[in-house]
């Protein structure tokens, strides 16, 4: 119990990350139908920038900060140098392009950072653990996490459902060309929304250095389980990220931390660890799949 | 306040515009005529630089806005309500009129006085409208950017009778207030009545403009162009 408990929180702080990823691919997908996969250089470049400034000035608010910004600064200049003019190609370009994104931005941390992954330590004041289930202490940096997250979560839902630039993200969804024909500037709208995107993806990469690593390549993995995300929530939905979010993030967890022992009651044991590790590892695709079978555009399809 | 010469465009290899001309004055409504692929929406599309044009001249309030993107061309004053009427869906109508307007003669009083249906809706999606109560929201949209010039593209196509009744009278309203509009339509008898002046476009060229009474004049005309 005491286990299931700290799994599930577990797989909130992995799935809160994963919104926080989400929300800016999945944004950039819908709107300007662009398939970007140096979203993930952007997580790594956040990670890179906070892990660097906590290790000079140690204030990991400063990291935050930094990280944000650097990966804010990076997506900006992206769009504006390149991936404006990939908008009207076909997704085949867009992910050729941005593939090559993540072979430069590897390369480029590696001759700034080298290979050796750097650490980056969890702040005093955010250290230890906390009692808030009984019987359960669990680490205040995980639970800063999910926090964090949630805020997060309501910020973007106040700005898309009650702001003008919101009603604007949602129109251009569907009628971008009617948007333009109605005198918005729909080429700043995409930066800004590009900019917000890239500042919620380093700012998960910044949170996550204090616990992975931080090294060359280390987005590149998530950003699968990242675009699983958007496929199962509906793809330009911040509503639907957030629901797939969580869910792709508890399935992923428990199934990894459970999914072995409960083959184990009915198989061998090294029988059933080799099973459950790859079951496990397969567990979110089988969940899109299903997913896709039920409801073919997602949980929540932004598009009516 | 608009004057149009010459124009050609083409989606790809195929052109589609060969030479249209238009003009408006301030004040006036002026219908733009012609069967179902003669090139009426592309003229539109072409005006509001959503096509690049190939050749000619399009000129708005005394600048020259060929080759302008649609934003800024919009922003001159052009008011699109445009052919299927493209409401967003995931807006609230109220959402739909404020997300893009701009200027001050029309607020959101002003529209739901023109379309009460509109007021009495407000907190409905776009996307949930009937297909009347989307074209007064795509009028009133259009109207909220306070527009010197509305383009009103086959606004009453698809409608029930009763519903487009509603539609001209609002457009006879709009007109007697002194708005400028440009009309795209089939209906003959309400063209001939509200227009100052008509074009007749064929296979993307201008090939006849004239007055409601040089229309009634050469009743040939209607049947050779417009098939009626």
């Amino acid at each position: 119990m005491t286990l299931l408990a700290e799994q599930v929180l577990n797989g909130l702080q992995f799935g809160v990350m994963l919104f926080l990823l989400a929300a800016g691919l999945t944004l950039v997908f819908g709107i300007m139908g662009l398939i970007n996969l140096a979203h993930a250089s952007l997580y790594m470049i956040g990670a890179f920038a906070a892990a660097w400034v906590q290790g000079r000035t140690g204030s990991f608010v400063l990291a935050l900060l930094a990280g944000l910004a650097a990966a804010a600064a990076t997506g900006v200049a992206i769009e504006v140098a390149v991936l404006r003019r990939l908008y009207a190609r076909d997704h085949m370009d867009q992910v050729l392009a941005t593939f090559g994104m993540i072979l430069f931005f590897n390369e480029a941390m590696a001759m700034l950072f080298g290979r050796q992954p750097l650490m980056a330590a969890v702040p005093g004041w955010l250290g230890g653990s906390v009692e808030f289930i009984p019987g359960v202490p669990y680490p205040v940096y995980r639970l800063a996490i999910i926090v964090v997250g949630m805020a997060v979560a309501a910020l973007l839902y106040g700005l898309i459902g009650h702001t003008r630039v919101g009603m604007l993200i949602r129109a251009g969804a569907t009628h971008r060309e009617m948007v333009r024909a109605l005198g918005v500037d729909i080429g700043l709208l995409s930066t800004g929304i590009f900019g917000l995107g890239a500042a919620l993806a380093g700012l998960a990469g910044a949170m996550t250095g204090p616990l992975l690593s931080v090294q060359v390549g280390m987005g590149d993995r998530i950003l699968i389980t990242t675009f699983v995300v958007i496929v199962v929530g509906g793809i330009g939905s911040v509503r639907g990220a957030l629901a797939g979010a969580l869910l792709v993030g508890m399935v992923d967890t428990l199934t990894r931390a459970f999914l072995p022992g409960l083959l184990k009651s009915v198989m061998v044991a090294t029988e059933a660890d080799a099973i459950g590790a790859g079951l496990s590892s397969m567990a979110v695709f089988i969940l899109m799949a299903v997913v896709l079978l039920v409801r073919p555009r997602g949980l929540f399809p932004a598009h009516g | 306040m608009l004057e149009i010469a010459g124009l050609q465009a083409a989606y790809g290899h195929s052109q589609v515009l060969h030479d249209i001309s238009l003009a408006i004055a301030p004040g006036q409504l002026v219908t733009l005529m012609g069967r179902n692929g003669m090139g009426k929406t592309t003229t539109i599309r072409t005006l509001m630089g959503l096509l690049p044009p190939r050749a000619g001249t399009i000129r708005f309030a005394g600048q020259d806005i060929a080759r302008r993107s649609p934003e800024r061309i919009a922003r001159l004053g052009i008011g699109l309500v445009p052919e299927g009427r493209l409401i967003f869906p995931a807006l609230t109508v109220r959402e739909n009129l404020i997300a893009t307007s701009r200027g001050t003669f029309w607020t959101l009083d002003r529209v739901y006085a023109l379309f009460p249906r509109l007021a009495e809706r407000h907190a409905q999606m776009g996307g949930t409208l009937s297909g009347g109560e989307q074209q007064m929201l795509a009028i009133g949209r259009a109207l909220m950017t306070n527009p010197r010039l509305l383009v009103l593209d086959e606004a009453t196509e698809g409608l029930a009778p009763l519903i487009r009744a509603e539609i001209w009278r609002c457009i006879e309203r709009l007109k007697a207030e002194g708005q400028s509009i440009l009309v795209v339509d089939k209906n003959l008898a309400h063209l001939k009545r509200l227009g100052d002046r008509h074009f007749i476009i064929e296979k993307g060229r201008t090939v006849w403009q004239g007055s409601s009474a040089e229309l009634d004049a050469a009743p040939d005309l209607a049947h050779r162009y417009l098939g009626v």
